[in-house]
């Protein structure tokens, strides 16, 4: 009735899911979610929204966004999708307590995913905490293509860091930071980013992590000469693009500066469309 | 779409089911549709259009409290042109009533929106918006004095063609909603809006409104209220209704037709699940 038959395939879903399984992994919670239909219309980049609660009317109203991280296809409940939980706040810490077997109202996958270069390029993957999540399912689409892929790990701490060991199976070179020199140099992305970004040689760079860290990487990407998307997450209330209540300062078509919906228009930007500073100091 | 429904009409206008999808909650009308979540419902409601394009307000917009949400976009809108020409297409050949919500600066900048929407395909009503939180310091007209709105449905009433419907949203004000709904109706509105969001703060201190369950029994007052006081006059209730009970529920205490706004952040698909509940589907 009202879509378009060519993008069928990539409107999100709304269903009821259910937790398949939840692993603690360092700080993380990975949860394997069962959302019939949902796995096999993920890009990298793109992410899932759930309700907070069981109870019905629920007293969370705003919906949590959660990268994807892993899309598994499995025997018996067709394809799932994980998602990398911190256990913090109301919606953290009601997700990283849930039970394998029970029931999640989730919507996705939401947002425009990373553009793929068409070339066999070299890119440079930077993430940060548990935003790293979406990096590695992408890494995997950038090497079908032919492409060189480095990453550039970061968190505070050990215990913060994802998926160093996927990384160094996918990647030609990792470097790692932490905040505490716990692994790796001691420092953050937005201190090792001009240096990371000009050794790595990258034509591409695709980030995800904290704005300042996002900042630097889309500035030094830019004195490098490369492209960069930057996988940028605010709160969003609704995920779904209704309520216009996330939105990023970006540079518009016409070189004017406009507000756009993060769900909808992002989560992922060219680095040097947003407008790093203003997001920096709105209030949020 | 089958038609066990209960049909109902404002002003000559048959709806599919007594439920829409209230002002500023349902995006373009493009991500609902995505998610099924436009299907059976009797209309949707755009966003707040004014002529001119407008920006918004920076930074976060939309806070989750215990009590519902409070938010204050800044009435965020890509003005007239740029909706007629990019948004409105889309909801015209899509299978869904389109009302159009407006507010304007001036009288002659309402008569202006009622005489270019009301000649545009595919505009089934108007909504005036007239109880937005804090619109005189939007740089709104003012509406706040019953007759000033009333002054605003008249400016409309004037210039838009008979065939589209013309609602007034007023707000919940428990000491004026009598006598505004009885102005703008003598002024020419076929049925009165009782929605918006009640005044609120937001936690950062910016002026804004609240929306949500807490509001259900404000606006179920306020619905029953006009309708004791204007029995013939449709109504339309906003307010915190999330589902078929609650639709019902403002039914009940004299409304037409419902409006679902904030729950549909919490779920996409909870109008098109309540049209098809009061349609006797689930
Ligand atoms: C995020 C958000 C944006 C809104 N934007 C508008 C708007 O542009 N125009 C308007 O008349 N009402 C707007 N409203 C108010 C709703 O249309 C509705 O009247 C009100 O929220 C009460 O109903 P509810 O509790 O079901 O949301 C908005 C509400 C929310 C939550």
């Amino acid at each position: 009735m009202t879509q378009q038959p060519t993008r069928v395939a990539h409107t999100p879903l709304h269903v009821r899911g259910e937790v398949l399984s939840s692993k603690r992994i360092g700080a993380y919670r990975h949860l394997t979610l069962v959302a019939p239909g949902m796995a096999e219309r993920h890009r990298p980049g793109t992410f899932v929204a759930v309700s907070v609660g069981h109870t019905r009317p629920r007293a969370h109203l705003a919906r949590r966004s959660y990268w994807v991280h892993r899309v598994r296809p499995t025997g018996s409940h067709g394809a799932t999708l994980e998602v990398v939980v911190e256990p913090t706040g109301t919606g953290g810490t009601w997700l990283a307590g849930l039970d394998q077997g029970d029931p999640i109202e989730v919507t996705g996958p939401l947002g425009r995913p990373f553009a793929l270069p068409k070339e066999p390029v070299t890119c440079l993957l930077v993430g940060e905490g548990y935003a790293a999540a979406p990096l590695f399912p992408l890494a995997e689409r950038l090497r079908e293509r032919g492409c060189t892929v480095t990453m550039l790990l970061a968190a505070p701490d050990e215990a913060h860091l994802l998926g160093t060991l996927d990384a160094r199976r996918t990647a030609r070179a990792v470097t790692v930071v932490t905040g505490d020199g716990s692994v790796g140099a001691k420092g953050t992305v937005a201190e090792v980013a001009p240096e990371v970004v000009a050794k790595s040689g990258a034509d591409v760079v695709y980030a995800t992590g904290s704005h300042e860290g996002l900042h630097a990487v889309a500035a030094a990407a830019e004195a490098q000469g490369a492209w960069s998307q930057t996988g940028v997450a605010v709160d969003q209330p609704c995920g779904t693009g209704l309520c216009f209540g996330c939105t990023i300062p970006v540079v518009g078509e016409a070189g004017s500066p406009r507000h756009v919906r993060a769900c909808v228009e992002g989560p992922v930007f060219r680095g040097d469309r947003v407008r790093w500073t203003d997001l920096r100091t709105e209030p949020r | 779409m089958t038609a066990t429904a209960p049909e109902v009409a404002i002003a000559g206008l048959a709806l599919a089911s007594p439920v829409l999808v209230a002002a500023g909650c349902g995006g373009t009308g493009r991500e609902l549709a995505a998610l099924d979540g436009l299907t059976g419902v009797g209309g949707f409601v755009t966003r707040t259009i004014t002529l001119d394009p407008r920006e918004g307000h920076p930074g976060r917009r939309v806070h989750e409290t215990d009590a519902g949400f409070v938010h204050a976009t800044g009435l965020a809108n890509p003005g007239l042109h740029q909706f007629l020409a990019t948004e409105l297409p889309w909801l015209a050949a899509a299978d869904v009533r389109t009302v159009v919500s407006v507010a304007a600066s001036s009288l002659g900048e309402y008569a202006d929106l009622a005489r270019r929407l009301g000649d545009s395909p595919g505009v089934d009503g108007l909504e005036l918006d007239l109880a937005t939180p804090d619109g005189p310091a939007l740089g709104l007209f003012d509406t706040r004095e019953p007759f000033q709105a009333a002054r605003a449905v008249a400016a409309v009433r004037r210039d838009l063609p008979r065939g589209t419907a013309l609602l007034a949203k007023v707000g919940h004000d428990p000491l004026r909603v009598v006598e505004t709904a009885r102005a703008v109706a003598e002024a020419g509105a076929d049925a009165v809006v009782l929605g918006n969001a009640l005044p609120a703060l937001l936690p950062d201190g910016r002026p804004g409104g609240l929306s949500g369950p807490a509001v259900r029994p404000v606006a179920l007052r306020t619905v029953a209220e006009v309708h004791a006081a204007l029995p013939g006059l449709p109504l339309v209730g906003a307010g915190g209704a999330a589902g078929a009970d609650h639709v019902r529920a403002f039914l009940a205490a004299g409304a037409t037709a419902v409006q679902i706004g904030a729950a549909l952040l919490h779920d996409p698909t909870c109008a098109a699940r309540a049209a098809a509940d009061l349609r006797g589907e689930t």
